[in-house]
Formats: C-alpha cells, sequence, structure tokens
C-alpha cells in the first residue's frame, strides 16, 4: 500500500463548520507552526496526526481558544472569528477533551461533571436532577458509573470517560479529542469509538488526534498530516493504511517498527515467583523469568500487572515466595530490590519516575547516586560526564543541559527514565507501558533498546496494554485478568486474539471482532 | 506540541531560577541604600554588626527550617523548642554537677544538642511514621514544649544561679573573635556547613527529591522516611545550636522565650526564595532573609517612618510581598 494518496478535493463552503487558513505560531523566535490551512466537514472525524513536536496540541490550543494565532484566519461556520479565549471558543460550540484528567479527585462524578455550571433549584444545589443527568451523560458513553462515586476511586480510563461527558454537556457542534485513548485498554477504546460515531452522527465534526495509527484508520474520515509544525496534507482515509501514515508523519520508511529478535538461547532462571498475591489486586501469581528473554505481561487496565510486579518489587505490600538466581528473597523496599539488580520504570513517568522541576543531571542520578559519591561529597564532574554519556547513548534530545525532565518531549523523558536505571547497572529491568504517549520515531528506538538490554543478556519485564508492541517484542506474554494469570502465550499463540481471550474471558469469536477494531 | 512549548517554558523558567535566586540579595542591597538614607548611622560597621547579631538566632533556626521545608515539611515548634531547651541547659548548669566551669559549661552545651535533637526527632517521628500533617504535629508539639518548659520554670523563668558561670558563658555571646562577634561567625559556620550538607552532599540532593516529588524519590529508592525525619533532627540541632547562643545573652528561660519565632524563622526561608511546597532550597538566600527581618527592624527604630511596636506587623507584610513577588517572578 505505498501508492502516493491523493490530497482530498475541495468542498462546497456550505458544509464546512471550522476553516483555518494560513495559521502560524511562533513563540518569540520559535516558529512552531508554518502556514497551515485546515476544513473542517460537518458530521466528519477528521483526524490530526504527527509526530510529537509535529504542532498538534499547538493547532488545536489554536482552534479550541486556547491559544492565539501569530498569523492567519479562522472562520466557524463562515464568519470570521478571533476567539478571546476557551469560553469562548465553548460558547460558539468547540469544546476541547483535554488529553490530562482535569478533574477534581476528591468530587463526585457528577459534582465534577457540573463543576462550574451547578444546577440550582432556588439557592439550593438540585443534586438529584444533576445526578441524573451526570447518569444520563454517562450512560450515553456506554458506560455505566454511579453519578455518587468519589473520583479519585475511578480507573483512569473511567475518570476520562466522566471527563468526555462533562465536555460534552456544553452544545457543541464542533468536539476535539486529545489523544483520549492514550491511557485506555483496546475493549475501552472501542468503546470510545462508538462514542464518536455517536456524535459524528449528531451532524458535529470531530477533530481526533492520536498516536494509535490503526485506530485513526479505523474511525477518522479524513486525516490530516503534520510534520515539523508545517501541513504534509490532508487525505480520505480510505486511501491510507497505517503504514502510510506513519512515513508521511516521520518523513522516511518506517514500516519496520519493531526490531529483529534474535534466536533466544534460554538462559538460566534468574527469577522465579510462586503464589505471589497482593492484597486486594493480585491473587496467587507465579511465573519465572530467564536471562536474555523479554517477558510481556499483557491484561485490562486495572488486570493487577502494575500491582504484581510493584508487589514483588517491594513497592507494596504482598506475599509470596521471590526467588532470584534461586536463592529465596523478600524486598521490604524498592531500595532492596535494586540493590538486588531490579530495577522498575514506572508508566507513571510524571508521577513517580522524573523530578519534572529538576534538571536533567539531578534527575539522571539520583537513584544512582551512591556511585557518584566521594567520601561525603557529590562528584558533580562525574555527575556531568554521566549526563554527556546518557544524552549520547540514549539520544536524549535536548537543547540544553539545564532543561527541566519536564520540559522534555514525551520520548525523551522515557529516555532519559531509562539511561536513570540503567546507571544502576541492572540485571533485571521492569518497564511498565514503555510507550505510552510516545510518538512512532520514539517508539521505535525504545524498542531498539529494550531489545538491546535483552541481548546483552538482562532479563526484561513489560508491561503493556498496546498488544501489537508486546507481541512485536516479546518472547513470551503472560495474560492477566482480574489479578489472577490467565495464560500465557509464545510464539505463533502470540496473537491480538488469543490474548484477548485470555484477557477478558471472552469467547475466540468476540475477541476477532474487538482485536480487529483496536 | 512538547518541544516547542518546552522550548517557551525553558527560556522563561531558566530566567526564573537566577532572578529568584538573586531577589533577596537585592531586597537586601535595596534595603541597605534605604537604611543609609534615613539614618547615616544605619551604615556604622557597629550598627551594621548589631544588626547581624541580633539576626543569629532567627537565622541559625532558619538554616534548619531550610532543610525541613525543603523536603516539603513544616516546624511550627521551633520557638517552644528554644524555651524548652534552653530551660533544660539551665536547669542543668543549674545541677553543678562538674566543679569545672568550662567542663560544665561544654556539657550543659552538648546536652543541648542532645535534647533539641530529641525534639526534632520526635517532630520526625510522628510527622512520617504516624502520617500524620507536620501542621498538626508542629502545632502539637509547640504547645507541649513551651507549657514543659512553663511547668519546669514553675511558671516564673529559669535563670543561670552562679554567678561565675554566667561571667564564664557571657563572652559566648558579648566578645568576639577579630572584630567579628561570636554569634556572627556561628551563623556563618551553620550556613556553611548547611549548605555544603544541602547542595554538595547526597542527603542534601535526597531532601531536594523528596521534597519535589516524593512517589518519584521512592520509586528511586529513597528512604522518604528517614530523610524527612532528619530534617526535623538537623532542625532541632540547629534550635540547640541558637539557644547555645542565647542562653549567655540573659542567662535566662523566660516564658517568652522563642514567642514567634517560628514565625520569623519561616518568613526568612521563604524571603530567601526556598519553595514553601518544596523542592527547592537556598540556605545563602534564608541567611539573607533573616538578615532583611533584622535590619527592617533596626530601620524601624533609627527612623521615625513607623512606630517601632507595629515591627511584627511589618515583618507579616514582608512574608506576604516576598510571596507575591515570587509568584510573579514564577508565573508559567
Amino acid at each position: 500500500m505505498s501508492k502516493a494518496p491523493s490530497p482530498a478535493p475541495a468542498e462546497p463552503a456550505g458544509n464546512i463548520l471550522l476553516e483555518a487558513t494560513s495559521i502560524s505560531k511562533s513563540f518569540g523566535p520559535v516558529e512552531v507552526l508554518r502556514d497551515i490551512g485546515l476544513q473542517l466537514k460537518r458530521g466528519e472525524v477528521h483526524a490530526i496526526i504527527g509526530e510529537n513536536g509535529a504542532g498538534k496540541s499547538t493547532l488545536m490550543k489554536i482552534l479550541s481558544g486556547h491559544l492565539a494565532p501569530s498569523k492567519g484566519t479562522l472562520r466557524v461556520n463562515g464568519e470570521k472569528i478571533t476567539f478571546t479565549g476557551p469560553v469562548d471558543a465553548e460558547e460558539r460550540g468547540i469544546v476541547l477533551v483535554h488529553q490530562e484528567i482535569l478533574l477534581a479527585p476528591d468530587l463526585t462524578v457528577a459534582q465534577n461533571i457540573y463543576l462550574g455550571r451547578e444546577l440550582r433549584k432556588g439557592l439550593v444545589l438540585d443534586e438529584r436532577a444533576m445526578a441524573e443527568g451526570a447518569h444520563r451523560a454517562v450512560l450515553d458513553l456506554g458506560a455505566d458509573i454511579d453519578p455518587g462515586t468519589v473520583v479519585h476511586r475511578l480507573s483512569i480510563a473511567q475518570r476520562q470517560l466522566v471527563q468526555i461527558a462533562r465536555a460534552l454537556l456544553v452544545p457543541h457542534q464542533i468536539v476535539i479529542f486529545d489523544e483520549p485513548t492514550a491511557s485506555l485498554t483496546p475493549v475501552e477504546t472501542k468503546a470510545l469509538l462508538k462514542v464518536i460515531d455517536a456524535i459524528k452522527g449528531k451532524d458535529a465534526a470531530i477533530l481526533y488526534i492520536s498516536h494509535r495509527l490503526p485506530e485513526v484508520k479505523t474511525i477518522a474520515d479524513r486525516i490530516t498530516v503534520l510534520r515539523d509544525g508545517q501541513l504534509v496534507g490532508t487525505y480520505e482515509a480510505a486511501d491510507l493504511e497505517p503504514v502510510d501514515m506513519a512515513r508521511l508523519m516521520v518523513g522516511r520508511d518506517v514500516s519496520k517498527l519493531y526490531p529483529d529478535r534474535a534466536e533466544v538461547k534460554a538462559g538460566e532462571t534468574v527469577l522465579e515467583i510462586e503464589n505471589m498475591s497482593v492484597p486486594g489486586f493480585v491473587r496467587n501469581a507465579s511465573f519465572s523469568l530467564k536471562r536474555g528473554e523479554i517477558l510481556g505481561f499483557a491484561g485490562l487496565i486495572g488486570a493487577g500487572r502494575t500491582e504484581l510486579l510493584e508487589g514483588i518489587l517491594g513497592l507494596r505490600p504482598a506475599h509470596g515466595t521471590v526467588r532470584q538466581n534461586g536463592s529465596p528473597v523478600h524486598f521490604r523496599n524498592v531500595n532492596e530490590s535494586m540493590k538486588a539488580g531490579i530495577v522498575y520504570l514506572s508508566e507513571d513517568r510524571k508521577g513517580k519516575g522524573l523530578l519534572l522541576a529538576q534538571n536533567l543531571k539531578i534527575n539522571l542520578t539520583l537513584a544512582g547516586l551512591d556511585r557518584f559519591v566521594r567520601g561525603l561529597l557529590i562528584d558533580r564532574k562525574r555527575e556531568d560526564e554521566a549526563l554527556d554519556r546518557a544524552v549520547r547513548d540514549f539520544d536524549i534530545r535536548t537543547r540544553s543541559r539545564d532543561l527541566l525532565a519536564g520540559q522534555l518531549s514525551g520520548g525523551n523523558q522515557q529516555k532519559l527514565l531509562l539511561a536513570k536505571m540503567m546507571l544502576l547497572g541492572p540485571e533485571i529491568v521492569v518497564i511498565d507501558e514503555p510507550t505510552r504517549g510516545i510518538d512512532i520515531g520514539t517508539k521505535e528506538q525504545i524498542y531498539k533498546f529494550i531489545n538491546g538490554l535483552a541481548a546483552e543478556g538482562k532479563a526484561v519485564i513489560v508491561i503493556s496494554s498496546e498488544m501489537p508492541e508486546l507481541i512485536g517484542i516479546c518472547d513470551r506474554i503472560i495474560v492477566m485478568r482480574n489479578g489472577e494469570i490467565a495464560g500465557e502465550v509464545t510464539g505463533e499463540h502470540m496473537t491480538e486474539a488469543e490474548i484477548v481471550v485470555l484477557a477478558t474471558g471472552a469467547t475466540m469469536r468476540e475477541a476477532a471482532l474487538v482485536a480487529e477494531s483496536a | 506540541m512538547s518541544n516547542t512549548t518546552a522550548a517557551q517554558t525553558a527560556r522563561r523558567s531558566l530566567g526564573d531560577i537566577d532572578l529568584r535566586a538573586v531577589a533577596p540579595f537585592v531586597a537586601l542591597a535595596v534595603l541597605f541604600a534605604f537604611g543609609a538614607m534615613v539614618n547615616p548611622n544605619f551604615v556604622g560597621i557597629d550598627n551594621l554588626l548589631n544588626v547581624v547579631t541580633r539576626s543569629a538566632f532567627i537565622a541559625i533556626i532558619a538554616v534548619g527550617a531550610t532543610f525541613v521545608i525543603s523536603a516539603g515539611g513544616l516546624d511550627l515548634s521551633v520557638g517552644s523548642m528554644s524555651a524548652f531547651v534552653a530551660g533544660t541547659m539551665i536547669l542543668f548548669l543549674n545541677t553543678g554537677l562538674i566543679a569545672s566551669d568550662v567542663g560544665m559549661i561544654a556539657a550543659a552545651m552538648l546536652l543541648a544538642l542532645a535534647v533539641g535533637a530529641l525534639c526534632g526527632l520526635a517532630n520526625g517521628l510522628i510527622t512520617t511514621l504516624g502520617r500524620i500533617e507536620p501542621f498538626i504535629v508542629t502545632l502539637g508539639t509547640m504547645g507541649i514544649f513551651r507549657a514543659l518548659t512553663i511547668y519546669l520554670a514553675e511558671g516564673g523563668s529559669i535563670a543561670i544561679k552562679s554567678q561565675e558561670l554566667r561571667a564564664a558563658y557571657r563572652p559566648v555571646y558579648f566578645s568576639n573573635l577579630l572584630g567579628v562577634p561570636i554569634p556572627v561567625i556561628v551563623i556563618l559556620v551553620v550556613a556553611v556547613v548547611g549548605a555544603f550538607i544541602f547542595y554538595r552532599t547526597r542527603f542534601g540532593r535526597h531532601v531536594t527529591a523528596v521534597g519535589s516529588n516524593e512517589e518519584v524519590a521512592r520509586y528511586s529508592g529513597i528512604s522518604v522516611n528517614r530523610v524527612r525525619t532528619l530534617t526535623y533532627v538537623i532542625q532541632g540541632l540547629c534550635v540547640a545550636t541558637a539557644v547555645l547562643v542565647y542562653v549567655p545573652r540573659l542567662g535566662a528561660a523566660t516564658p517568652t522565650t522563642g514567642l514567634l519565632w517560628e514565625l520569623q524563622a519561616i518568613t526568612a526561608v521563604v524571603i530567601g526564595g526556598t519553595a514553601l511546597r518544596g523542592g527547592v532550597g537556598r540556605i545563602w538566600g534564608t541567611i539573607c532573609g533573616a538578615l532583611i527581618l533584622e535590619m527592617v527592624g533596626n530601620i524601624m527604630v533609627l527612623s521615625d517612618l513607623v512606630s517601632e511596636y507595629l515591627i511584627g506587623a511589618v515583618q507579616g507584610a514582608i512574608i506576604i510581598i516576598a510571596m507575591l513577588i515570587q509568584r510573579s517572578l514564577g508565573r508559567r
């Protein structure tokens, strides 16, 4: 499928809800968007794809009134508009569903959905009307969440649905989704795509940003590709396969995302887990891990994958037998498991992996600081050298050494986190959601690093909600369901359908349907 | 998106870091110039040394507070703790256990440091093991230390009885070394040691990490509770060190000893540019903050602009203004 896709033909004016012409945006001397044109038609799902840094989010912020363009014009229903702010855009029916969860964790679902636009009866809050409205709103999205539930008790996926419900409460004609499925499992993604279809059916238009190209292929009618702040083109989705999209985004051929796995020389067993239980999350999990292999953990969000590994490594209370290189060990905290040569890279890079407000050096050496202490002093020169090496070895792209970790892109943050943990010289590496929120070019690199670790003889565990990724890089995959290990797949059995069967308990036929759409 | 917005914030906050670190020193310089304008006596070397000397208690305590606050904690008990440590120290001096005056004073000093460290340890352990907000814990111990002092003093004050001991101890506050008053030297030593620990050792780095994001610190293998507890112990040791200089000044501990010192210490830390939410600590900024507080008082006494009874109000206003300035420098 590598025929050159032709740009979509222009549309008669009446159908166009939103038109952006020659939009440019500069921050100081840095031009991040140049001369972007975009037409959004009534009743279409229009996907915007591009690597991190391509300018997708900036464009979305301009279209939703969060940022003003430096140049160019916006027309809504043919009328030339200058937004005064996001509220102004919302009043014109343009709503943005943010990528980050922006909910008050201590308030209930209903309170969050109606936050700032509470319904009242006279002076008193009309709790019942809000509860009913909130329940209807989440039911519309195909989820049944009790509106009285406090948000911090919800899973990430449920929170996201609440956030979408909140956004859709405003009368809308254009809904912008910024990577809505980044933290959803295939089943949840499928439900969300249904919701989007429903919104589209109501004559609204949808702008959809995502890194997941197969999903874009499924949902989008047209696709606009951005690269380095410039428009590559707008295409009919029917003309583009995911491989073509990736090529247009990256500007080169990326059909080979996953590295070749060398034939596994089954090394000796480094880790054996027996009857591991993590109260409230995992029951009686047993598995083993060999040197030089990449072991995947698949399952729905909430299946207990993260909790199992965190329990083993002493990050949360757990009991069961752990044997490392044949001898029984018990890690009471993560310091002990680190000393034993096991490192864990959290899925929550920003919350548990890196100090976003500190510079790269402090982040890099934080876990392995012992190696940089001479007498009482931290040897700053060796720290600087280590940073040089890390930037080179892990290809961390940064304009300056003095940047804060929070200023790096997601992909570079992940590389920094990898570098930080590799400083410890681990024998076992556990990586949770290694490529969440990371663009395709960087994904390829991360996979290479992971592959390289195994080739060096380290044992690697990868937890991921992206099945193609697990299938692409792992030697075998353990599937968890409801806190238990549901099974293991290897070789030719490593297919999305088989994994879904184990992860959901569905029949093979149902699973094939889900896997197809994911 | 990330690259471009990152570029933005990079430039902006890089500027901020410098500005925020420099701001307290600029404020001190401006205050100095202002003082010189309103009263020529202000710039006299004697007056200036007097200002620095008088700032000693707060400056020394505030160095400890910089550790606690940088790690994301808070200690409201330092004022009461000062009174309590001073009280126990003087009671010990009054036992006359050791014949030699110097030996007696040295032993009392060690005892004071031990009591301070233990008080800090108590604050730290209750906060970390009990998982209680430090605000509440130290509010509690603030009351406890104060009441214990009053109880030990039986409602009055505790004074050093022996005139010889008083005379032997007096120089620790009142004499000088090569013209530099001893308290000023103590400030310098505490600040240098504090800065060394904070900026150059692994523990200091861990303090910043814990204050920056406790979870990241934990996932990086740092024992968060241990680091937090130790910051309170350091705070206790700083309080005790301040007491070592305070006791020879009056020779007594009274119910008003250390009253509102916690407010002044926290003010000094905040003026100095340390973030109250943790993660950024500035030892020299803190010293600068303590000097600013004392200098404001001094200028008010030397000028007729504002009644000196309003010193507390002015200092209170300063902490609010300092926060406003920090906020405007760090606006994102």
